[in-house]
């Protein structure tokens, strides 16, 4: 793989590791750091200052009481065994996490027009993520965004009017950024993609069909 | 290795070893009543109280004990282990879904454990336990704020002008080597 040019931000590694993120915004974090170390040691990073908190915290005293009971309830749990979890592994160019997120089946795309294809991976109150599939050389619509988009390249690569995507960059995009994406000529982009707000497309999608098509 | 202080790994790490090689129970015990009540202070920052909160920190320490075998003292403290552990527990009872989470990093058959990035990372994570310690209370709010509170990015707001940055660059100076190294080992 060649190496990563575009990472993600400090303060959402930040805000990823205090659990501040929607679920979208931390799939791509979480995909991200699976193929990124420097991301990786970042959020481990993090996660040394969020230690260091919870140790200088002033323990909750006034529960003592409550404390000893759950100890010797989990105390005689140790040698029960660990309740089943389905463990996801990286299939193809999709890293764990997105494996999880398609509860271990391949995507299912839905053509959006022009060869682009999207497979919804959650929608919420809080935004959406999804798979984009975008023919060598198509340009995804001009578009600004409402809110925060992060796009995370899988497969191929992308470049638009801020520099060029690979496999593992992230293009982080906020409120001011009117980009047009254009795939590159070798093999489809794959992108995951997330935003916490619906996008707005200057042409080619009516306004009225984005509820249809959730994009 | 000498008893000198600095040569010691920090008791609540040292009780995570002794877990995770000899399923040292009384160390489990210790661990239990050091992190459960700042696991309950760090729930209740976020509202969650009673058999909320006792469900959750029964749950994070049950894999503290399964999950031993992947703690890894040359990347985090024991600290900062059960931290993760506490909030990826905490998001995935608030959300309906599972948290994302990135891949284990597996190395294979590491020869030897590393005990020199261990002691380095504990020296360190010593470091940052003395600058929280001599915040302004103010500052000691913020950063409490963002790491233990309600979980809203928005006010998760720059605090690396705090005195913390400087130790927290060097920490991550240390897994960014660390990390070149076991890129070594796993391309070998």
């Amino acid at each position: 793989m060649s190496p990563m040019i575009h990472h993600i931000p400090e303060h959402l590694i930040r805000a990823y590791a205090v659990g501040g993120l929607p679920q979208g915004f931390s799939l791509v974090v979480a995909a991200h750091i699976s193929v990124c170390d420097e991301c990786r040691a970042r959020l481990e990073t993090e996660e040394m200052a969020g230690g260091a908190i919870l140790e200088a915290l002033a323990p909750d005293t006034a529960t003592d009481g409550r404390d000893t009971a759950l100890l010797a309830a989990v105390m005689a749990e140790l040698d029960d065994p660990a309740p089943a979890e389905p463990v996801f592994v990286r299939s193809g160019i999709f890293p764990a996490p997105v494996m999880q997120a398609l509860d271990g089946r391949p995507p299912r795309w839905r053509p959006l027009g022009a060869g682009i294809r999207q497979t919804i991976l959650n929608s919420d109150r809080e935004g959406s993520v999804r798979l984009l599939f975008i023919p060598p050389g198509e340009a995804v619509p001009d578009h600004s965004h409402n809110g925060l988009e992060l796009t995370m390249v899988l497969q191929g690569s992308f470049h638009d009017e801020t520099g060029a995507f690979n496999v593992g960059d992230v293009e982080v995009a906020d409120g001011t950024l009117e980009h047009s994406p254009v795939a590159g000529t070798g093999a489809p982009c794959i992108c995951l993609a997330a935003t916490d707000a619906p996008l707005r497309f200057r042409r080619f999608l009516p306004r009225l069909l984005q509820p249809v098509f959730r994009i | 290795m000498d008893n000198d202080a600095e040569s010691r790994l920090c008791e609540q790490t040292a009780w995570l070893i002794a877990v995770r090689d000899n399923r040292d129970r009384d160390a489990f015990a210790r661990l239990f009543e050091f992190y459960a009540p700042r696991i309950r202070t760090m729930l209740a920052r976020s509202g969650r109280f009673g058999t909320a909160a006792d469900d959750i920190i029964q749950d994070v320490m049950l894999r503290v004990w399964r999950k031993s075998a992947q703690f890894d003292p040359a990347r985090a403290s024991a600290s900062a282990w059960i931290y993760r552990i506490a909030r990826n527990r905490h998001i995935d009872v608030i959300r309906k879904d599972a948290r994302p989470v990135p891949e284990e990093l597996y190395i294979e058959n590491t020869a030897e454990p590393d005990a020199a990035g261990g002691l380095a990372l504990d020296q360190e994570s010593r470091r940052l336990r003395e600058a929280i310690g001599r915040l302004r209370p103010d500052q000691r709010a913020v950063i409490e704020q963002a790491y233990m509170g309600e979980l809203s990015h928005t006010e998760i707001s720059e605090i690396s002008g705090l005195p913390l940055g400087t130790i927290k660059s060097r920490i991550r100076l240390g897994l960014d080597k660390l990390r070149h190294e076991l890129k070594d080992l796993r391309t070998e």
